[in-house]
C-alpha cells in the first residue's frame, strides 16, 4: 500500500477518487484536464519521465502508467452511469414501458420436471435412484415378476420384440423393450442382500399407437421398499405421505383393491379430484377421485425367484406415470404434446425452472 | 362387466342407489368405469285419470274416454283397449308427444270421433312386449304427474372393471356375494317368473364317455376339457323370450336372440357359466365329442366367419365334423333357429390356456371366452346347469329325455391351504382377531376347517376364486374385506438401503441444467425410428416402418423437430434430449445402450431487441462451439475437444471418440438460419470435484501481441506453446481476442492478437521481468512456429 500522503502522485489519486462524483459537463473539463493529449496533467508527466535518470523513470514510470489506466477507466464508467442515469431515470423523456433486454429463457422438460421432483420425495424418505437398461429379457420383464407363462401382456401386439435377425435365443431369453421398470427391481434384488429401498425412473414401451392419451414411449417410476417388518401399513404411510409432499398437505387419498402379478395384497391409490374438490366431475367420472398410483405388497414369488426369503423380509413397491401426472398437473388434453419439439409448447415451462 | 342394478336387487332383495353401489364396488376393487341409465325416455308421459268411457258410435272394439291429465283440461280420447275402464289412472301421451317408435301423437279423427292423446300399453312405451291392454298404474299420484315418477322402470347399467384374477365378478352373483358382505345382509339367487316344477335328478357321472339322451358324449381330449355337463331337451319351441328375461339382457346390452339362447345367456350373466344350446337333430351320429382339430379341419362359426383351425384347436365335434370351437363359439350347423324342437344343452369346464389359445388364433373374443380364459367353477358348473334346464323348460317348453350326465375324466376338489394368522400381522400390519378372519373367509365362500386356537388355520377355497391358490391370497383377501381404509398409516422408522444413486442420474440432471442455463429446450422424442445405420436394432412388429428401429443417435430426430418448427413459422428453435441410444452388438446379444445428450439450435442467439433496430445475429458456429465445449464439460469432464474433419471431435482419456458437433443439413424453408448441432455420451459418474484455489494477491501485467500467422498454422499450436514455455515467467494465460484477414498482410498469412497476462504469485511482478519474458516466447513462436509479430 502506498503511503497516504508521501507520494507526489497523490493528488492525481484523490481527483481519481473524486471522478465518480463529476457530473457531465465537469466530467468533460477534468478529462481533458488529465488526459488531454498536451496540456494533460499526467500526460505532461509522462513526457517528463524522459528525463529522469533510468532507475527513477523504472520506478514513477509503472506507477504513471498504471494511473492512466485507471483514469481511462474511470471516466468511462462515469460516462456509462451518467448517460444510464439519463435514459432510465428521467420519466419525461423515456418511455420505462419499452421493453428490456430478453435472453433465452432455457427450459426443462414438463415431465422431467415431475420426474426428478417425485424422485426428490422420495429421496428424503430414504429411497436412492436406480436405473437399468431399456432392452430386457422376457424373463427379466415378466417371468421373473411372477406374469404366468401365457400372460396377455406378453403378446406381440402389447409388447414390442426385438428382431432376433436369425439369431433366436431360448425360452424367456427372447429380448424386448420393457413394457414396465420392474425389470429394475429384479437386478437390484439380485445384486445383494436386502434391506433394498430404490426409487427407478425410466422409459418403458407398450406397441400401442398413438392416441390423445396412449403413446409407445413413456415414462415411468416405481418403487421398492424390502425389508425385515415392512408392511401394509409402511406401504399406506408412505405413499400418503408422498401424496401430501407431493399434491398439497390437505391431500385426500384412499387406497383400494387392485391386482397386479407381482404384488399382493394389491392396491390402487386415489387422490381427491383436485379439478372438483372431491365432488365429482367428469375428470374424475363422477367418483370424486382421480387414479394416481399402483402398488402393494411385493408377491412372494417374485421375492423368492431374486433369491429374497419372504419368510423373513417382506417389502412394498409401487408404479405410477409420471406423464399422466403431467397432463393433469398442466390440464393437457393430449399426450402427444409431451413428444412435441414445438417451441411455443416447451417454452411455456420456463418459470418452473428457477 | 356390465351389471344391472335392478337385477342385483333381486339377488339382495332390497333396493340399491347406483353412485353407493358404484363407490362400494370401487372399495372392495372393482370400480366402476361408467354408470349408464337404461330404459326408454318416459320424461314426456303423465299419469291420467279416465272420468268416462263410453262405446265408439262406430265401431264396436273401440271406446272414447274423457281423460283427465290433471292440465285443467279434459280431452277426448278414442281407445281400442280392453281393459280400458272409468276411474283408472294409466300413461297418457299428450298432443306433440314423440314415441319410442318414432311417431308423433297429433289430434285427429277415428272412425268420425276426435281423439287428442294416447292411452299407452307397456309396449308402446318401450317397457317390454306386453301390449293386451293398457298399463294399468295403481298409484295415488295426482294426474299430471310424470310417469316417471310413479312406474320404476329406470334401471341403471354399471360398468365394472373387473381385474383378470377375479372371473367371479364376470357374473351377478358374484357382484352380488361381494356387495351382501359389503352391507351385511344375506343374498340368494333371484326367482324365476313361473319356475317350472321339473323334477331333475342329480347329473350321473362318468369318466370320459357317456350316452345322454341318445347322444353320444365323449371327453377325448381330458386335459383341455375337465367336465361337460349334457343334457337332452326334446320338444321345445323356440320363439320369443317372455318380456322380464328380454328385460335383464337388455338392460346389461345383451341382445334377446330366443328363449333358448337368451336362457343360456342368462345363466352366463347371473352364474358366470357359459353355456351351449345345440339343435340335436343336426348333430350327426348323434354324438358330442371334445377333442383337439385335426389337420385342416375348418368350422363356420356362429358369426358366419368359416375359420381354418390350426392342428391342437380344442373343438366340439359330432361324429364327422367340427361343430364348435370350445369355450369361443359355436357353428352355424347346429344353431338353435325357430324350427328346431330339440337341444343338447352343453355345460363344461374348459381348460384357460387352451381357449386363450383358440380365442389368439381365431383373433376374437367372446363373452364364453373371456369367462373360461379367466377360470370358470367347475364345481359350481352343476347348479349352472340344472338352472339352465330349468330356466329353458319354463320359457320354451319340453323335457329332459332320459338322465342328464356328468363326464368328468380326473375327479379334483378346490384347493385346501393353510393360514397363519401370524402371517397376517406380518404381512398387513395388524393383528385381527380370530372371529375377524374367520367371517371374512366365509364371506368368500370359503369354509373354514380348523379351531381357532390352530396355528394354521385351513381353509377351502371356494371354486369360483381360482385365483385363491396360496396362504398370501387369503390374506388379500381378509385385507380387502377388512377395508384397506380400515389399516392406519402412520409413518415409521426404516432402514435404507445399501445403495447410493446410480451415476448416470445426476450426470444427466447436471447435463439438463446446464443446457437449459444456456437457454436450450428439453424435448422427449420417440426411440423408435427410421434409422439408416446399419447397427440400429430392428423391432420385430413395429407400429409402423417410420418406427422399425432403435435410434442410435439422438441429433437426427431433434433436427426432426427443428423441421416441425420451421413449418410452424417458428424459426427460433434451441433444443436438447437426454435419452437412450442403441446399438447392435454381438450377433444375438442385447443391443449395447448409452445415455447421450444431444442439441440443435438455429434462428437468432438472442431476442430481437429495439436498441438494436430489432435485429437479432443469428446463432453461428462459435456459438455451437461453446455449447458443444460446455455439454462435454458436463457429460464427460475427462473429454477433450479437437478439431477432426471440419468438425469438432470430443475424445475421451481412452482416445474414444464421445461427442461431435458441428453445421448440420436440414430440409430448411429459404428464411431458416444455419442449423448447428453436437451429440455427447454422458458419462456415468459423479460430479467432478473441485477444490478451492486462493484468489491472485498481486496484480497482473497484461501484453497484448499481434502476431502474424500463416494459414497453415492452427491458434491452438500457438496457445499450447505460449502456456507451455511461459509458465515459468508467471503466465497465467494467452487468449486469443482478435483475428484479422486482410488484404494489408503478406500472402498466406493472418494476423492473430493474443493477450497474454502475466502474474506473480508471491510478489507483483515489473516490467523488467516481464519484457525479457515477452520477447523469449516471441523468438520460441518465430522459430518453432514461424509466427512474427505483426509490423505495425
Amino acid at each position: 500500500m502506498p503511503e497516504p500522503d508521501a507520494s507526489p502522485l497523490q493528488p492525481l489519486r484523490n481527483r481519481l477518487a473524486a471522478v465518480a462524483t463529476l457530473d457531465a459537463a465537469a466530467l468533460e473539463v477534468e478529462e481533458i484536464a488529465i488526459l488531454g493529449r498536451k496540456q494533460g496533467e499526467l500526460t505532461q508527466q509522462l513526457k517528463g519521465l524522459a528525463a529522469l535518470p533510468i532507475e527513477e523513470k523504472r520506478a514513477v514510470g509503472g506507477a504513471l502508467n498504471q494511473l492512466k489506466v485507471e483514469f481511462e477507466a474511470a471516466f468511462a464508467a462515469r460516462r456509462t452511469t451518467l448517460r444510464c442515469a439519463n435514459s432510465a431515470h428521467d420519466a419525461s423523456t423515456v418511455d420505462l414501458t419499452m421493453p428490456g433486454r430478453a435472453t433465452w429463457e432455457g427450459t426443462r422438460h414438463p415431465v422431467t420436471l415431475v420426474v426428478e421432483e417425485i424422485v426428490a420425495i422420495f429421496a428424503g424418505l430414504g429411497f436412492s435412484v436406480a436405473l437399468g437398461p431399456e432392452v430386457e429379457t422376457e424373463a427379466r420383464n415378466f417371468s421373473a415378476l411372477n406374469f404366468p407363462p401365457d400372460h396377455p401382456a406378453m403378446d406381440m401386439h402389447d409388447t414390442l420384440y426385438l428382431d432376433p435377425a436369425g439369431h433366436e435365443r431360448g425360452a424367456g431369453e427372447r429380448l424386448l423393450l420393457r413394457t414396465h421398470t420392474s425389470p429394475v427391481q429384479v437386478r437390484v434384488m439380485r445384486a445383494g442382500p436386502p434391506p433394498y429401498r430404490v426409487v427407478i425412473p425410466g422409459i418403458v414401451y407398450r406397441n400401442d399407437p398413438f392416441d390423445p392419451s396412449h403413446a409407445p414411449a413413456f415414462s415411468q417410476i416405481e418403487g421398492l421398499a424390502v425389508d425385515e417388518g415392512i408392511t401394509f401399513v409402511d406401504l399406506k404411510a408412505t405413499l400418503a405421505h408422498f401424496a401430501r409432499k407431493f399434491l398439497g398437505s390437505d391431500t385426500r387419498v384412499r387406497f383400494r383393491p387392485s391386482f397386479f402379478p407381482f404384488t399382493e395384497p394389491s392396491a390402487e391409490m386415489d387422490v381427491g379430484c383436485a379439478i372438483c374438490g372431491g365432488k365429482g366431475c367428469s375428470a374424475c367420472k363422477g367418483t370424486g377421485w382421480m387414479e394416481i398410483l399402483g402398488c402393494g405388497m411385493v408377491h412372494e414369488n417374485v421375492l423368492r425367484t431374486c433369491h429374497v426369503d419372504p419368510e423373513r423380509f417382506t417389502g412394498f413397491a409401487f408404479g405410477m406415470g409420471p406423464q399422466r401426472i403431467t397432463m393433469q398437473r398442466y390440464a393437457l388434453p393430449d399426450i402427444r404434446l409431451l413428444y412435441s419439439g414445438d417451441m411455443r409448447f416447451l417454452t411455456q415451462f420456463g418459470g418452473l425452472d428457477q | 362387466m356390465k351389471v344391472s342394478r335392478r337385477w342385483l336387487e333381486a339377488f339382495l332383495r332390497r333396493p340399491l342407489d347406483a353412485r353407493d353401489l358404484a363407490s362400494r364396488l370401487a372399495m372392495l376393487g372393482a370400480p366402476v368405469d361408467a354408470i349408464d341409465p337404461v330404459g326408454t325416455n318416459l320424461g314426456a308421459f303423465v299419469v291420467a285419470v279416465i272420468t268416462a268411457v263410453r262405446p265408439h258410435p262406430n265401431a264396436d272394439k273401440l271406446h272414447v274416454t274423457t281423460v283427465d291429465d290433471g292440465s285443467g283440461t279434459l280431452f277426448n280420447v278414442v281407445c281400442g283397449a280392453a281393459n280400458v275402464m272409468a276411474g283408472k289412472k294409466y300413461p297418457f301421451a299428450r298432443l306433440g308427444t314423440v314415441m319410442p317408435s318414432g311417431l308423433v301423437i297429433e289430434k285427429r279423427k277415428l272412425r268420425g270421433e276426435p281423439s287428442e292423446g294416447m292411452l299407452c300399453s307397456a309396449r308402446e312405451l318401450g317397457l317390454g312386449s306386453d301390449h293386451d291392454g293398457l298399463l294399468t298404474l295403481d298409484t295415488d299420484a295426482a294426474p299430471g304427474t310424470p310417469l316417471v315418477d310413479v312406474l320404476d322402470a329406470s334401471d341403471e347399467r354399471l360398468e365394472l372393471d373387473v381385474t383378470p384374477n377375479r372371473p367371479d365378478l364376470l357374473g351377478h352373483k358374484g357382484v352380488a356375494r361381494e356387495l351382501a358382505t359389503s352391507y351385511g345382509i344375506p343374498f340368494r339367487l333371484p326367482e324365476i317368473p313361473g319356475l317350472a316344477d321339473v323334477d331333475l335328478p342329480t347329473p350321473v357321472r362318468y369318466a370320459d364317455e357317456a350316452v345322454v339322451g341318445g347322444v353320444r358324449l365323449a371327453v377325448a381330449d381330458p386335459t383341455g376339457c375337465g367336465r361337460f355337463l349334457g343334457a337332452v331337451i326334446r320338444g321345445v319351441t323356440v320363439g320369443p323370450s317372455p318380456e322380464w328375461l328380454q328385460r335383464r339382457l337388455e338392460s346389461v346390452g345383451a341382445r334377446s336372440i330366443n328363449n333358448v339362447v337368451d336362457a343360456t345367456n342368462y345363466i352366463l350373466l347371473e352364474l358366470n357359466q357359459p353355456m351351449h344350446a345345440y339343435d340335436a337333430a343336426r348333430l350327426r351320429g348323434p354324438a358330442i365329442v371334445v377333442r383337439a382339430a385335426r389337420a385342416d379341419e375348418s368350422v363356420v362359426t356362429l358369426d358366419g366367419v368359416a375359420r381354418t383351425l390350426s392342428e391342437g384347436t380344442l373343438v366340439i365335434a359330432d361324429a364327422e365334423r367340427v361343430i364348435g370351437i370350445a369355450g369361443l363359439m359355436g357353428g352355424r350347423d347346429t344353431e338353435v333357429t325357430e324350427g328346431t324342437t330339440d337341444l343338447f344343452l352343453e355345460c363344461a369346464w374348459f381348460e384357460p390356456s387352451r381357449v386363450r389359445k383358440s380365442r389368439r388364433a381365431g383373433g376374437l373374443s367372446t363373452d364364453a371366452s373371456q369367462r373360461f380364459e379367466r377360470g370358470t367353477d367347475r364345481w359350481g358348473a352343476v347348479d349352472a346347469f340344472r338352472r339352465c334346464i330349468r330356466l329353458i323348460i319354463t320359457v320354451a317348453g319340453g323335457a329332459v329325455d332320459g338322465a342328464t350326465v356328468d363326464c368328468t375324466p380326473a375327479p379334483t376338489f378346490p384347493p385346501r391351504i393353510f393360514l397363519r394368522p401370524v402371517r397376517v400381522a406380518q404381512v398387513l400390519g395388524i393383528t385381527l382377531p380370530w372371529i375377524e378372519i374367520e367371517k371374512h373367509l366365509v364371506a368368500i365362500g370359503a369354509t373354514v376347517v380348523s379351531k381357532p386356537e390352530d396355528e394354521r388355520i385351513a381353509v377351502d377355497v371356494p371354486g369360483w376364486r381360482p385365483d385363491i391358490v396360496a396362504e398370501i391370497d387369503l390374506i388379500e383377501e381378509i385385507a380387502r374385506l377388512h377395508g384397506y381404509e380400515n389399516i392406519p398409516a402412520d409413518l415409521r422408522p426404516f432402514r435404507p438401503g445399501h445403495r447410493t444413486d446410480d451415476a448416470a442420474w445426476g450426470t444427466a440432471a447436471r447435463v439438463r441444467l446446464g443446457l437449459a442455463a444456456l437457454g436450450l429446450s428439453e424435448v422427449m422424442t420417440l426411440p423408435m425410428v427410421n434409422d439408416p445405420d446399419p447397427r440400429a436394432p430392428r423391432l420385430l412388429h413395429p407400429l409402423s416402418a417410420e418406427h422399425g428401429m432403435l435410434r442410435t443417435a439422438l441429433v437426427p430426430s431433434l433436427v426432426r423437430q427443428i423441421e416441425a418448427n420451421w413449418s410452424a413459422q417458428v424459426g427460433d428453435v434451441r433444443l436438447f434430449e437426454v435419452g437412450t441410444v442403441f446399438a447392435n452388438s454381438q450377433p444375438g446379444d442385447p443391443p449395447r445402450e448409452a445415455l447421450h445428450a444431444g442439441f440443435t439450435v438455429t434462428g437468432a442467439r438472442h431476442p430481437a431487441h429495439w436498441t438494436a433496430a430489432g435485429k437479432a445475429t443469428p446463432w453461428d458456429a462459435w456459438d455451437a462451439k461453446t455449447i458443444f465445449e460446455r455439454l462435454v464439460a458436463l457429460a464427460e469432464p475427462a473429454a477433450t475437444v479437437q478439431v477432426e474433419g471440419g468438425q469438432w471431435i470430443a475424445r475421451d482419456g481412452l482416445g474414444n471418440q464421445v461427442g461431435w458437433c458441428g453445421p448440420v443439413g436440414a430440409d430448411a424453408p429459404p428464411w431458416a438460419t444455419p442449423l448447428f448441432a453436437g451429440e455427447v455420451t454422458v458419462a456415468e459418474q459423479l460430479a467432478a470435484t473441485l477444490s478451492y484455489r486462493p484468489m491472485p494477491a498481486f496484480p497482473a501485467i497484461v501484453r497484448d501481441l499481434a502476431l502474424l500467422v500463416p494459414l497453415t498454422r492452427r491458434v491452438v499450436e500457438i496457445t499450447s506453446l505460449l502456456a507451455e514455455r511461459g509458465a515459468r515467467y508467471g503466465l497465467e494465460s494467452a487468449s486469443v481476442v482478435d483475428e484479422y484477414r486482410g488484404k494489408s498482410l503478406p500472402e498466406g498469412m493472418r494476423s492473430v492478437a493474443i493477450r497474454l497476462v502475466f502474474r506473480g504469485a508471491d510478489r507483483t511482478l515489473t516490467d523488467t521481468e516481464v519484457e525479457p519474458a515477452v520477447a523469449r516466447l516471441r523468438a520460441s513462436l518465430e522459430r518453432e512456429l514461424d509466427v512474427t509479430l505483426r509490423s505495425s
